[in-house]
């Protein structure tokens, strides 16, 4: 789960992370008050769960009140474009003032859990406000790195190392010290799956200050996190993802035509992947889970044929826990829900594959079996086309 | 032969009166695996299905019944604990079947198994099967054939796709295991390599990656310098997009990093031979590997 900048630095402040002052604002208005507020120049932020906000126009300095105005009326509202939301862009639904900055230098801090070392890995970078996957790809050697012990947490000894490394004065680095401790006790007790801020400013006043901030949190501990769980904006996700979510269903929504439907992840993936090898395009992942029931096919199946852009849709089941006639009985009740305006082609084998085969033969649908995985794909391909 | 279990494996099923587990501890009853005992908190002294015991804590059922192995199916909130229980009442084996434990308990669990006895298998996996002896997690057994092919998989079904296809082949299995989607789990690929390398049964061994992380790429490092039977691999998500986590908690790339055209070239770089689709593991194993 992604939130956006305000509610990341709302989190870390109350970890000891200095941010500037700022204030969200939904509306022109709240743009105009909270910049004469906080005085100019302040900054007009886009909030979207995407990075590059910079570059898509998404941020901009305001000098004065009209100058304020003017962005807050250009960027509200606005379908942002960056590198990392795809072409159609996102919207702008609110923004954040915040007070401007003599920034001396930018640093980088970030932390991830690292799967090789079982353990958060908090890197620190003097390459701040840059792309920091380029410098990882081209200057490694630029991202100092350290390993958190599960057991004791970062230690200030490894916080101090990150932070004379990276050439601060004395005063400047017990700063960073103190900003790199709060950030690790906030990712732990958030269950984080990643932090990033970038950048990490050093002021002309001498000041550590974190300029942008981007949390995601682990879905898998989100049972735990009821108060993270209240900041989710389902306006930044696709809606279709959304309402599988809500039933239990990994779904995400892809370019392609095909729609697929799959119980389990890996296999999910490899449906995909073979559509693609036999010269289709898959409209979307979906995984219905090891244990799908019947309604949750059924609600699966609704998602796919609600999608305008598919032409063909590809069952593949394999029955191991989830029974093929429990799946065969919750696609005959969406296509009778629905009906069935694309070609559907069924793959079932395991567990009542018998049985599943004889739900679908006798439902009297326009149903095309397959044989195999592959014979499934080249079906589904020849369909959409 | 095979590795890690056989027909003198007991096992203790963790969770065995919530419906996963009783459903799935009836199923490996039915297969044959001996099942000594049951462990749910606050429900010792009853009996599952009339027969199998019982007890409040694994410890108390290794003690009753000299069990040396156990399957997980508690809910993901407390199967952190559950796995830590196993490891402490000093158990060979466990299998930690649970889907959707947060990442930083798993990471503490791994750290906290330090220098103990235990594997762990998971978690989010489907378990770990010796055909014809021995089946401990949720694959659907009739699948599987006593034979020499050793499997090992991050994903599910996608293991039963390729089991079906080695089965239809005529090719049977010494092990399949089920490593589990998830970043941080117990056993990882190499571990499972070695076994198979040092088993006399496994003559050949199939092996299912996917995006993310960089195990694939560390397994075909291994496999290059030390593996003395053929392998065949297959990675899923070529397609997948990138940033998105497509399913497993594990299963996504980011940063460009843990993507499969990577695992794949890495793949061919040892040697293995890849299943250009996932249709085709069971006819690329048929042509390396006569048995």
């Amino acid at each position: 789960m992604k939130v956006h900048e305000y509610q990341a630095k709302d989190i870390l402040r109350k970890y000891g992370v200095v941010t500037l002052q700022s204030k969200v604002c939904f509306t022109l208005d709240d743009v105009v008050s909270a910049a004469d507020e906080l005085g100019y120049p302040c900054v007009v932020k886009a909030q979207v769960h995407a990075g590059g906000r910079g570059k898509g126009g998404g941020v901009k300095l305001a000098k004065n009140r009209d100058e304020a105005a003017t962005h807050g009326r250009n960027i509200l509202g606005m379908m942002l474009k960056t590198p990392q939301t795809g072409p159609e862009g996102q919207k702008v639904n609110c923004v954040l003032v915040e007070q401007g900055c003599q920034i001396d230098r930018e640093l980088y801090l970030g932390m991830v859990i690292d799967r090789e070392k079982n353990g958060v890995c908090v890197m620190a970078s003097t390459e701040g406000g840059m792309d920091i996957e380029e410098v990882a790809a081209h200057t490694p050697e630029k991202i100092l790195k350290e390993w958190a012990d599960p057991v004791t947490g970062l230690m200030p000894f490894q916080a101090r190392k990150l932070a004379y490394d990276l050439h601060v004065s004395d005063d400047v680095a017990k700063k960073i010290v103190k900003c790199l401790l709060g950030l690790y006790n906030a990712f732990v007790a958030t269950d984080s799956s990643l932090l990033e801020i970038n950048p990490l400013v050093i002021t002309k006043g001498g000041d550590v200050v974190a300029l942008d901030a981007k949390l995601n949190f682990d879905d898998n501990a989100l049972f735990r996190q009821a108060k993270l769980v209240e900041m989710r904006d389902p306006a930044q996700e696709d809606p279709r993802e959304v309402v599988a979510q809500h039933h239990g269903l990994s779904y995400i929504a892809l370019d392609g035509n095909i729609g697929c439907m799959v119980n389990g992840a890996g296999l999910a993936m490899a449906t995909m992947d073979i559509i693609k090898y036999c010269g289709g395009e898959p409209a979307n992942f979906l995984d219905v889970g090891g244990s799908a029931t019947q309604e949750r096919v059924t609600e699966a199946l609704k998602i796919i044929l609600q999608d305008q852009a598919v032409k063909a849709v590809m069952i593949n089941v394999f029955g191991g826990i989830a029974k093929c006639d429990v799946i065969a009985q919750g696609v005959v009740e969406a296509v009778k829900e629905l009906g069935l305006h694309v070609p559907l082609i069924v793959r079932l084998e395991g567990t009542n594959v018998t049985a599943g085969k004889e739900i679908l033969k006798k439902s009297g649908l326009a149903i095309i079996p397959a044989d195999d995985l592959l014979d499934a794909a080249k079906k589904a391909v020849a369909a959409a086309k | 032969m095979s590795i890690w279990v056989n027909k003198s494996t007991k096992v203790i099923v963790q969770g065995i009166t919530g419906s996963a587990g009783a459903f799935h501890a009836q199923q490996m009853l039915e297969y044959g695996t001996k099942i000594v005992a049951g462990v749910t908190p606050g429900k010792g002294g009853q009996k599952f299905e009339g027969k199998t015991p019982i007890f409040n804590s694994v410890h108390e059922a290794v003690k009753e019944t000299g069990a040396n192995a156990s399957v997980i199916y508690v809910p993901a909130p407390f199967a952190a604990d559950a796995i830590l229980e196993g490891v402490d009442a000093g158990l060979d084996l466990v299998v930690c079947i649970t889907e959707g434990i947060p990442v930083l308990d798993m990471v503490k669990v791994r750290r906290a198994m330090q220098g103990k006895r235990t594997r762990l298998i998971g978690p989010n996996c489907p378990g770990i099967i010796t055909p014809d002896e021995c089946k401990i997690g949720i694959m659907p057994a009739s699948i599987h054939k006593r034979g020499n092919v050793g499997v090992i998989s991050r994903s599910g079904t996608l293991t039963y796709e390729a089991v079906f296809q080695l089965t239809n082949l005529g090719m049977g299995q010494s092990t399949c295991v089920g490593i589990g989607g998830d970043p941080i789990n117990g056993t990882d690929f190499i571990d499972v390599l070695k076994a198979f390398n040092d088993d006399p049964e496994t003559q050949a061994v199939v092996m299912i990656g996917e995006i993310g992380g960089t195990a694939e790429e560390d397994a075909a490092a291994y496999v290059k310098a030390n593996m003395k039977k053929p392998v065949v691999g297959f990675i899923a998500g070529s397609t997948a997009p990138e940033g998105r986590r497509m399913g497993h908690a594990g299963a996504i790339i980011s940063g460009g990093k843990g993507t499969a055209d990577e695992k794949i070239r890495a793949f061919e770089a040892a040697g293995i031979a890849i299943a250009p689709t996932p249709a085709e593991i069971g006819i690329t194993m048929k042509s390396v590997y006569k048995g």
